[in-house]
């Protein structure tokens, strides 16, 4: 019997392979999914098959209890709303791995197996309380900006040395109930002492980087209960984190240290001088340059979403196409708050999937673009990175907007981005500001096709 | 015979290879449900969490384990779900 609930795990570990690898185009990533859950009914059905299960009751109370939950979250939750969702779900992968971990430890334990439920407990409570406060941050019931506070690292380095000192401890003496609650609660005080000096415009890669954890923790439970399937599904996962975070990282031109370590406030002190003038712009003026225009790129960032202006953006763009209008949309990698945030806002309203194109697809033909409209992008659309040499973000690779021919902003304000760094943009000769709510601002344009 | 933690370890560097190469051929586009279906995948945990959870002793391993089972289970269902969600919006002009 244990060989075939082995062998089955085999079989589920290929349908996830499967199911990732189709998740490489949009017309057959909604398969990969299905075939990634298949791999999953069938090893959760391999596990319910152990001769050690005797009684079934808490397992359906669970299950039941979850996926209801589960369920629930799943099809209430808005598009919009998807980054504090992934990262409450991140949370709850982290853990279950710290309890499985907890409840795998046994009086006769190996050496090799209490570090494995070490790592488990330390990777699983981090991961745990890193995410709440990241869905804190995201859903803004936090305030979304850095925690910074005097002797910062020197908390965090003693909370290092007592990571380390409970953990060896406990390895030492695995009967002694107290070291496993005090690193328990390290892990869990770590999590949170972890994310809170990052801020809300660095939440791509934290989320990403927690969406790593939650695998890993669930690889390191794997080892603790000398199971297959956790450890290479949790290391699928591990590693989808891993990629995602660097490519966020290589977006903002930040190493992930500096992520992690310096909130960005800190460093977003240099002032910079722009010169020139703000030129607004009406609707009425923006529609009859819109109206000549046979090429336009639409330039989405974070606003869009705070604004739920995706479904007007589309409803614009399907007016200027029966115009006789080509358009693109341009989409940074870190625009939003998560890896992929504005496609699944666009997909939402119904854009197809091949007029999102990726940075480095529309910055080279930008200089053919007659109008683009910047909406509620700040950061990502910054000469800055390119121009000013003293700016934080020099270097960071931008959407190139300013080689348009011209370029429509859609702004509340003059208020500067997250990051609070000017954005000479703004006052760029071919530049105008549409100044309002984005989702009024392109309604009335819109009825101005009309 | 190759010991156990040798074995494990080996499966653990493979498949995190395999996932980098599998990863980085994912569309940018995809990266908000490639991260929600990843998360359902590392509800994976239930897995272990059920043969915890059904010992049939009612001590603190238990209880903890079917609180792994919920939370778990949270993951599975919710992230396939949402995922499927989210997929289905992805289309094509003319599909």
């Amino acid at each position: 019997m244990d060989t075939a609930i082995q062998f089955v795990y085999v079989l589920s570990a290929a349908l996830f392979v499967y199911g990732l690898k189709q998740l490489g185009s949009p017309a057959t990533a909604r398969r990969g999914n299905l075939v990634s859950s298949l791999g999953m009914l069938c090893a959760v059905v391999a596990a319910l098959l152990d001769q050690g299960i005797v009684e079934y009751q808490w397992i359906l109370a669970g299950f039941v209890v979850g996926g209801l939950l589960g369920a629930a979250a799943a099809r209430l939750v808005q598009m919009t709303a998807m980054p504090e969702m992934v990262a409450l779900f991140n949370g709850f992968g982290g853990m279950a791995s710290l309890l499985v971990g907890w409840a795998a430890l046994e009086g006769d334990a190996s050496t090799f197996s209490l570090i494995t439920i070490v790592l488990s407990i330390f990777i699983g409570g981090l991961t745990f309380t890193g995410s709440l406060v990241a869905y804190g941050k995201l859903s803004e019931t936090i305030g979304s900006g850095a925690v910074l506070f005097r002797g910062q690292q020197i908390v965090n380095s003693l909370l290092v040395a007592a990571m380390f000192g409970s953990a060896v401890m406990f390895v030492n003496e695995p009967g002694n109930a107290q070291w496993l609650y005090i690193l328990v609660g390290v892990a869990l005080l770590f999590g949170i002492m972890a994310v809170i000096p990052i801020g809300g415009a660095d939440m791509p890669v934290v989320i990403s980087l927690l969406n790593s954890y939650s695998g890993l923790a669930a690889c390191a439970a794997g080892f603790a209960i000398n199971n297959n399937i956790l450890i290479v599904a949790g290391s699928l996962v591990g590693a989808s984190g891993i990629v995602l975070t660097r490519i966020m990282c290589k977006a903002m031109n930040r190493s992930l240290a500096n992520v992690l370590f310096s909130g960005f406030g800190s460093v977003a002190t240099a002032t910079t001088k722009v010169s020139g003038e703000v030129k607004p712009i009406n609707v009425e003026d923006a529609y009859y340059v819109l109206e000549a225009a046979s090429n336009v790129a639409i330039v989405p960032g974070y606003g869009m979403a705070v604004a739920q202006a995706q479904h007007v953006v589309k409803e614009l763009q399907e007016l200027l196409e029966s115009n006789g209008c080509e358009v693109n949309y341009g989409i940074h990698p870190v625009a939003g708050r998560m890896p992929g945030h504005m496609n699944v806002l666009l997909a939402e309203a119904d854009v197809s999937y091949d007029l999102l194109m990726e940075m480095d697809d529309i910055n080279p033909r930008m200089e053919t673009v007659d109008v683009c409209i910047v909406i509620g992008a700040n950061d990502v659309v910054n000469p800055a990175a390119r121009e000013i040499e003293s700016s934080p973000i020099y270097g960071m690779p931008i959407i190139n907007v300013d080689h348009a021919r011209s370029v429509f902003v859609l702004k509340r304000s003059m208020a500067s981005g997250f990051a609070g760094i000017e954005n000479p943009l703004f006052y760029k000769d071919n530049t105008r500001m549409l100044f309002g709510d984005a989702k009024e601002s392109i309604g009335a344009l819109i009825r101005e096709f009309d | 015979m190759v010991p156990a933690e040798v074995f494990l370890t080996f499966i653990l560097m493979l498949s995190i290879f395999l996932g980098l190469e599998l990863i980085h051929k994912v569309p940018a586009t995809l990266h908000t449900p490639l991260m929600s279906g990843s998360n359902a995948i590392s509800g994976i945990t239930l897995a272990g969490a059920v043969g915890l959870a059904g010992t049939g002793q009612q001590d603190l391993a238990n209880w903890l384990a079917a609180g792994a089972v919920a939370l778990a289970s949270i993951n599975v269902v919710g992230g396939y779900l949402v995922t499927d969600r989210m997929l289905a919006m992805f289309r094509k002009k003319g599909d």
